[in-house]
């Protein structure tokens, strides 16, 4: 039966680039995807975007590029990426650039339609998480995306796209989508696209279903975790798969860390929401044949509800922070007055504050169960929302003021502020996206 | 007996929602854990987070529970005021329970 091989790139925007690029060069790859997008990231490069109309993508795009694309095009590996964050149309004309200037011809899709901003901002949409509506947001709503399927991808694949850049798509839709492109399976073939979803499911952290993020030394070993390998997946065309990594790699295959990705971020395994559909994953099975080879079968699906999930992005002020340390006897003690006297000169001068949190690293920062024993040294943070990023400041700085004017030995203060995104959902009908791929060819 | 010497264990967040998987190291064990590792332990074990719900799905062929523990995450990765915003180190704390029939 035919098969084709599908590996993941990345996990995240960040993510290390020497697998992907190991996978270019040695994976005997059909495509090569790379899974860039966070939550809130989206609403950040739309301000990005704003600032400046050719901005807005992926920060790491240029070095990804240029790294892993003289690879894929010598062996014919396609790239879909979600790296088009807010503004696809821009990414694309970037990687023309740099396929241009590497004399390697293109062809480069970018997809767009998940922005609904203006669907979202003209209805009196329901917030999934807070009971309330979109017009209570309304002047600091930032951004609102479509998680779109798999359907402008396919369109950009079978036009002959080489690489296909997205903005916000359900992320097992980037894997999912080669598969019906390749095996022409039907968009109501629901348990086919549940197994599918599943493949996409198991690789879009890419490193995580590979032993990254499972080791726990004396239960959990697994061996050379700095050469850590990015997964692949090879995909039969009635969906049966094998998870494996390149041969040399560090990391592990195994049933347990697939069965960790398998329920990552996952709530009911009977009902996974996706655009196209939902999947089920409750009798999905894994076993191991080979040592780094996990075969994965059992992914099931059944119709979609015919909405599609918007994530809005808002602005939601600042926070402020600040951290000392303590150490030695009496270590808990020192931290436990540097955190009230910190709160009670915020009070003092006057600094307004919506929320506040104040933790003893090494003690209860994690979790905040009471703990008994007396750490060598322990580090107190406070954390504050703020209106402003001049509020926000005041926090770190009336922890650095610790040094001086706090208890005895406090050392290595350190302090920040951020802007908050906060990201709540609303679901849309279907058919108010309209998704679509644009064609940009270079020949050099 | 702790849970951590017989399952492993990931944490996933949705917003303001943690999922926790624990996962049975050996086939044989998933029974024991299925009856001890309940809805209202795993709520007792987290309640420093003051959960709104916990939910239990379970998942005979892998060995598998996955708790869904709503409400626990200040507000979820994107506002939370925790060190750990993602609270991934959840499952660390889930696997420490003293696993007593």
């Amino acid at each position: 039966m035919r098969s084709i091989r599908l590996g993941a790139g990345a996990g995240y925007s960040g993510d290390r680039i020497e697998p992907a690029v190991d996978l270019a060069a040695s994976g005997d790859l059909d495509y090569l995807v790379f899974e860039c997008l966070a939550e809130r990231t989206i609403a950040l490069a739309q301000g990005a975007r704003q600032a400046n109309p050719n901005a807005g993508y992926d920060p790491f795009l240029d070095e990804r590029m240029r790294a892993v694309l003289p690879a894929a095009s010598r062996n014919d590996t396609r790239i879909i990426s979600n790296m088009g964050a807010a503004n696809p149309l821009a990414a694309a004309r970037r990687i023309g650039d740099i396929a241009r200037e590497l004399g390697l011809p293109l062809k480069v899709a970018a997809v767009t339609g998940d922005d609904v901003l203006d669907v979202v901002t003209s209805g009196n949409w329901p917030i999934e998480e807070t009971g309330g509506y979109i017009p209570d947001l309304r002047d600091r709503i930032l951004s609102a995306n479509a998680y779109l399927g798999v359907a402008p991808i396919v369109e950009a694949l079978t036009a002959g796209a080489d690489v296909v850049v997205t903005g916000r798509v359900a992320d097992p839709a980037l894997f999912l989508a080669p598969l019906i492109h390749e095996f022409g399976w039907a968009m109501d073939d629901w348990d086919r696209l549940g197994q599918g979803t599943l493949v996409g499911h198991l690789m879009e952290c890419a490193g995580q279903v590979t032993g990254g993020y499972f080791a726990d030394p004396g239960k959990k070993d697994v061996s050379n975790l700095a050469r850590l390998g990015f997964p692949i997946a090879e995909v039969r065309a009635d969906g049966e798969a094998v998870i494996t990594k390149l041969s040399g790699t560090g990391g592990a295959v195994t049933a347990a860390t697939c069965k960790e990705q398998l329920l990552y971020e996952i709530h009911d395994p009977a009902a996974y929401f996706q655009p196209d559909l939902i999947a089920d994953f409750s009798e999905a099975s894994v076993e191991e044949i080979a040592p780094d080879r996990v075969r994965v079968t059992g992914g099931r699906g059944r119709q979609h509800n015919g909405s599609l999930k918007v994530s809005v992005g808002y602005s939601d002020g600042w926070v402020g922070e600040g951290e000392i340390s303590y150490a030695g006897p009496g270590a808990v003690a020192r931290g436990r007055l540097a955190l009230e006297i910190v709160r009670e000169r915020l009070a003092i001068s006057g600094v307004a504050l919506s929320d506040i949190r104040a933790d003893l690293i090494g003690l209860n920062a994690l979790y905040p169960g009471a703990s008994h024993s007396e750490p060598p040294d322990v580090r107190i943070r406070i954390a504050g929302r703020t209106r402003s990023q001049a509020e926000a400041q005041r926090i770190g700085n009336e922890v650095e003021t610790l040094y001086t004017n706090g208890p005895a030995g406090g050392g290595g203060a350190s302090k920040a502020t951020r802007r908050t995104i906060g990201v709540v959902s609303v679901l849309i009908p279907r058919e108010r996206a309209q998704p679509r791929a644009e064609m940009l060819e270079v020949t050099p | 007996m702790k849970l951590r010497d017989v399952a492993h264990s990931r944490t996933g967040d949705k917003g303001n929602t943690s999922n926790i998987s624990v996962i049975a190291y050996r086939a044989e064990d998933y029974p024991l854990i299925c009856k001890l590792v309940t809805e209202e332990r795993v709520q007792m074990q987290l309640a420093g987070l003051n959960p709104t719900r916990v939910t239990r799905y379970e998942l005979p062929k892998l060995g598998a529970l996955n708790f869904v523990i709503a409400g626990a995450l200040g507000g979820g990765v994107t506002r939370s005021l925790a060190l750990d915003a993602h609270g991934k180190a959840l499952s660390s704390i889930l696997l420490d329970m003293d696993l007593e029939p």
